[in-house]
């Protein structure tokens, strides 16, 4: 059954992409990017029909300055870092968390920001560190964790937010008018959140069409349907194939949890600086829980490991296949840069499940060092 | 026993301590009281310094293998129900009948004795399911901090069945993969109880002796040309290492892999890929494409092997890769995963 509908949109697909010529969509959500794969959709699409990756995965987005600051904090004593399993691995200039862990660093995977406040209520003798990383998705999570332990009086726990918003960074890449892309295929997590009608800008300054879609085969082909129809038609309209979970105006209870505990600020992201209103940080009545001040925390400057082009893969001005470090020296086992860390970096994807034919000979160029 | 608190003394009744390690007093009524009452056997019981088995003559099997799970319980299992079947499977894929395990326990001061007697329970219960006994043993303690609880050594041995040769040299295009069962249920129940991880969930861990499931593969007259069983890593680290072995593609086709509706979401959920997650109860074969039919009734003749299936088939396609035919009839490569699968951030 679910055969039959994959098939007759992949059919829909290949006639109306037949009627353009190239086609670049920006899937802007990492979580796109490896469904897009571990499906094998991006397999089916036709050869005019590009799909670029976006500045959607939380960590690869997460300037060089935070990493640092986080493996410098993981190192004092008595502190606890508790973080979402993506961070561990990202190098940072001296190592990663994961190699602090092994040198005797006190390093937690979590999933959810509840559990680093359960955590903190459960060993009071240490500083309870969260990193809170993310977009709209994860922002109220750690919204609510900052309530909770306010609740429960705890004096041990704190965030290190870097948490992002993903519009104002969309906006700022169209701004500078390099973007060879015809249209966007907009997160299904995040627009829970904010709601469809937040990508309205896109549309009317930029002229872009906008359709939110899920993860499933299903979600991802229509929504490329749908971005490929406004093409043909000439529309750039925001769409929403995603009605099951996405409303036009979003989570009101998430928008105001968000609200009460974080204001906007200015954030920097890879490669791209810092960019207006595009962060999240704690209020100032919240800043008991903010890690920066309590324990001083510096950001440093944001750099590039030597040689790794995540910053450009990021903006989607670079196909990971595109840089030299490529399944050369930057391996999962051996990650230079955050997209071949996370496992929702473009790197990681390309390298996780890149499919047959070119890939299979880019593998093979690449030293086969994939052992 | 004296429950009246006493210096020096009160500890050691309901937790381990450091003197039960020391080789003396405390150590001898450890093993008397915590451990031979539920392993006693006569190989055991004497408590020499090794073991003497009469073993069929012929080829021996022997493996060994170290447990550090976290938690010591978890959804479907333990530490010591996993030391049991991690060491009898071992023996079992490789076509041996397993018949005794060696134990080393090494508990952490601290460790309250009912964990231990409930992990020594369920050893017990395990090998007596997996048909072997535990022939040897030892017991040491270490500091506080200085081990999660407690980890397990088991080794084991097994006669090797005569007349079978299993090795991937033997693989051709066109040959068969078979996996015995739901994948993915073991590492998920595991995480799903995981300090710090923990979520509710309705799977539990896969963990079994193979023996009995092997046996009755082993019998199906097919001409099995490897089996492993898929741990860590899971489905994907065993199917990439026989591409890279045998110098063959594999192609696998998604909607055949056994996989349950709540495995699939927890996974989704998490963002794990369930074909790199661990299982502790699953076999993967190999046999010819004209043996396929045999070797899965052969299976689904077994409780553990009731959800069979032949999932994909050797190609000669190169470079020699995994690819995956997804449920949508997209196409991915499968990689063996970095290390240790961790959960994504949304």
């Amino acid at each position: 059954m679910v055969q039959n509908k994959t098939e007759i949109l992949i059919k829909q697909i290949e006639e109306t992409a037949g009627q353009l010529g190239d086609v670049q969509l920006m899937e802007i959500c990492g979580t796109h990017t490896v469904s897009l794969f571990r499906t094998g959709v991006k397999s089916l699409l036709p050869a005019n029909v590009h799909l670029i990756s976006g500045p959607g995965c939380p960590v690869c987005v997460t300037s060089q300055g935070y990493i640092d600051a986080a493996c410098e904090l993981a190192g004092r004593p008595g502190m606890t870092i508790c973080t979402y399993g993506d961070m561990v691995r990202v190098p940072g200039r001296v190592g990663s968390l994961e190699h602090l862990r092994a040198r005797g660093a006190q390093v937690v995977v979590v999933y959810s920001p509840r559990d680093a406040v359960r955590y903190a209520a459960s060993h009071p003798d240490r500083e309870v560190v969260f990193l809170g990383v993310g977009f709209e998705t994860t922002a109220p999570a750690t919204a609510a964790a900052v309530l909770e332990a306010q609740r429960e009086g705890l004096k041990n726990f704190s965030v290190l937010t870097a948490h992002k918003l993903v519009m104002p960074a969309m906006l700022a890449m169209l701004a500078t008018g390099e973007m060879r892309v015809n249209g966007f295929l907009c997160p299904g997590h995040v627009s829970i959140v904010t709601g469809s009608e937040v990508y309205r800008p896109i549309v009317q300054v930029y002229a872009r069409p906008c359709v939110v879609a899920g993860f499933e085969p299903e979600q991802l082909l229509r929504g490329i349907l749908q971005l490929l129809r406004q093409l043909t038609q000439g529309r750039a309209e925001v769409e929403n194939v995603y009605g099951v979970a996405v409303t036009p105006d979003g989570n009101p209870s998430a928008q105001r949890i968000l609200e009460q505990v974080f204001e906007p600020a200015d954030a920097v992201w890879r490669a791209m600086g810092t960019i207006p209103l595009s962060g999240l940080e704690l209020r100032a009545a919240w800043s008991d829980f903010d890690a920066r001040r309590r324990f001083g925390v510096i950001f440093g400057k944001d750099y590039d490991p030597p040689g790794c082009r995540c910053g450009e893969v990021i903006q989607g001005k670079t196909q990971p296949i595109e840089c030299p470090l490529f399944a050369r020296t930057c391996t999962p086992a051996t990650p230079v840069g955050p997209c071949m860390v996370s496992s929702e970096g473009t790197c990681a994807a390309w390298y996780k499940y890149g499919r047959s034919g070119t890939d299979r000979a880019m593998f093979h160029n690449a030293g086969g060092s994939r052992r | 026993m004296n429950m009246d608190w006493t210096p020096g003394q009160a500890a050691g009744n309901d937790e381990v301590v450091i003197a039960h390690g020391g080789g003396g007093e405390q150590t001898r009524r450890l093993i008397a009281e915590h451990v031979l009452p539920k392993l006693g056997n006569a190989l055991l019981a004497p408590l020499m310094d090794s073991a003497v088995l009469t073993v069929a003559a012929g080829r021996i099997a022997f493996t060994t293998d170290s447990f550090v799970v976290q938690p010591l319980v978890f959804p479907g299992g333990d530490i010591g129900r996993l030391a049991v079947c991690g060491t009898v499977n071992d023996l079992a894929v490789m076509g041996a009948v397993p018949q005794a395990l060696s134990l080393a326990l090494v508990l952490e001061e601290g460790l309250p004795f009912r964990m231990l007697d409930q992990v020594v329970d369920s050893i017990a219960a395990a090998a007596r399911e997996a048909g072997v006994v535990v022939a040897t043993g030892d017991t040491k303690v270490i500091e506080r901090h200085r081990g999660d609880g407690m980890i397990i050594t088991t080794a084991g041995i097994g006669v090797m069945r005569e007349g079978m040769e299993l090795s991937p040299r033997r693989i051709e295009p066109g040959d068969r993969v078979i996996v015995t069962g739901r994948i993915a249920d073991h590492g998920l129940a595991v995480m799903s109880a995981r300090e710090g991880l923990a979520f509710e969930t309705e799977l539990l861990s896969d963990v079994a002796p193979l023996g009995g499931l092997v046996e009755a593969i082993c019998r199906a007259g097919a001409d099995l040309k490897f089996m492993r069983d898929p741990t860590r890593g899971g489905l994907a680290g065993v199917v990439a290492d026989l591409a890279d072995d045998t110098g063959l593609s594999i192609e696998l086709d998604e909607a055949a892999i056994p996989l349950s509706r709540a495995a699939r979401h927890t996974a989704e959920l998490l963002g794990l890929d369930p074909l790199s997650i661990a299982n502790e109860g699953k076999v993967v074969a190999v046999a010819p494409a004209a043996d396929a039919d045999r070797l899965i009734d052969a299976c689904r003749s077994h409780p553990l092997g009731r959800e069979a299936a032949v999932i994909g088939r050797f190609t000669e396609a190169q470079p020699a890769l995994v690819e995956l035919i997804t449920r949508s009839g997209g196409r991915r490569v499968v990689q063996r995963p970095y290390g240790e699968e961790l959960p994504r951030i949304c």
